[in-house]
């Protein structure tokens, strides 16, 4: 199966990077899923896990993540991830996000409870 | 013991206890550097993806935006400067602070009202000083700056970008930090962050012949990829120069105290032989008073027994 290269970036680290033969993630207008051969794409991601369907060296397997905003580049089979704040799924303190989801309930905080949201997305995504 | 002897082991005694505390502030500088270094390399990938797309965006479309466009008569530009909390590293701050007076100097010779942002207590107390307003400041987290500092650095940047210049805004965004080239190299540098020159940065990040970038399909739009681009960009060029400022922070700690511990030795080197020869004389004077003491007395004798 024709495989594509992923890097995950965030802000302050490589988060993961290898090959995988396709790449889920959530733009702002809407989900998209990436395979080799795709055009050469820019768009914006919006917060929420992506899935990476990964293979070569890593084997079969996939890997989440969630991300908090950043953007999506596919060029020469190349797909790069950029995001402010990214974790990976085994990453996420669930604990430590079910009670960030519970103090963002309390205080009204719609940022903190989505980003919490969608840790816990990906955490479970990835069991 | 002498008194001039006493002297100079109390000064041996004092050099030595400073000695003491420039060699450890110059070790904990030299791991600090290498920590800063780190972590200038692991912000890297995400600043060049970034400015790939940003170049790839610019160039493959004709969208106007404030991130791509000269203003035609550009009014105002922000200059942010960056600095240290504390000081103890030779000419670091002063030289990015001159820099800084230097660029402000330009671009108000060139018809330009210009607002100060300004990172670090140094460059604040020097702005304050002289009684120069500051548009912004900031400091706190020079030694070790986060992603989040980067963003609150950058966020009343960007809103005065969008702000008309009649009412506070900027045309232009500069910025003024030390790069770091090697421990034992740290240059302050002016770079012009917007509007973009997609020109000059060419020569400093590839040499290679510029491929041609693809055709980019944009979701949603290349006016909203922009939009969405812009603030991560300054923030990311910020967070950029932020480390590297504290590297270079850090590389100029280190070198101030290592040619402080080197003059520390000098100086205890040069007391111990003072401190020596007096010590010495001060023997000397007392063979020759005992000498003379009993020269004296055996002539007194010699005169008596006659």
């Amino acid at each position: 199966m024709a495989e594509l290269h992923v890097e995950l970036v965030a802000a302050d680290r490589k988060v993961w990077s290898g090959e995988a033969s396709r790449v889920l993630a959530r733009t702002t207008s809407g989900d998209i899923g990436i395979m080799a051969g795709h055009q050469p794409l820019l768009g914006v991601l919006e917060s929420g896990p992506v899935t990476i369907r990964t293979t070569g060296e890593t084997g079969e397997g996939t890997v989440v993540a969630a991300v908090h905003g950043g953007f999506i580049s596919f060029a020469d089979n190349k797909l790069s991830l950029l995001a402010e704040v990214a974790e990976l799924s085994d990453e996420v303190d669930v604990d430590r996000a079910e009670r960030d989801l519970e103090r963002a309930k309390s205080d009204d905080d719609e940022v903190a409870q989505k980003r919490a949201e969608v840790r816990l997305a990906a955490a479970a995504a990835a069991k | 013991m002498g008194a001039q002897v006493r002297v100079y082991k109390r000064r041996i005694r004092s050099v030595t206890a400073t000695k003491k505390i420039t060699k450890a502030m110059e070790m904990i500088a030299a791991s600090r550097v290498v920590k800063a270094q780190r972590q200038v390399a692991a912000s890297t990938p995400y600043a060049d993806e970034l400015t790939r797309a940003v170049t790839a965006v610019a160039s493959g479309s004709d969208v106007q935006h404030p991130i791509t466009t000269e203003v035609e008569n550009p009014t105002r530009a922000a200059v942010l400067l960056i600095t240290s909390d504390r000081g103890l590293a030779g000419g670091y701050n002063s030289n990015a602070i001159k820099a800084a007076e230097k660029l402000t100097a330009r671009l108000q010779g060139e018809g330009k009202g210009v607002a100060s942002y300004v990172v670090g207590r140094k460059g604040i107390s020097y702005y304050g000083f002289r009684n120069q307003p500051i548009a912004e400041s900031f400091s706190g987290f020079t030694d070790n700056p986060t992603y989040a500092d980067a963003k609150a650095v950058a966020a009343p940047i960007i809103e005065a970008l969008e702000l008309e210049t009649s009412e506070g805004g900027v045309d232009e965004i500069h910025i003024v930090y030390t790069e770091f080239v090697s421990m034992m190299t740290q240059n302050p540098v002016q770079k012009r962050l917007l509007p973009l020159s997609l020109d000059d940065d060419s020569s400093t990040e590839d040499e290679a012949p510029k491929e041609v970038p693809p055709l980019y399909d944009f979701e949603p739009s290349s006016e909203g990829v922009l939009d969405a681009l812009l603030p991560r960009y300054v923030e990311s060029r910020i967070y950029n120069a932020l480390l590297q400022s504290a590297a270079s922070k850090h590389a100029a700690t280190r070198r101030a105290m290592k040619s402080a511990t080197d003059n520390a030795d000098d100086l205890i080197k040069s007391l111990t032989r003072l401190a020596n020869a007096a010590r010495q004389a001060d023997i000397t004077q007392e063979i020759s008073e005992i000498v003379g003491g009993a020269n004296a007395l055996a002539d007194a004798n010699a005169g008596s027994e006659r």
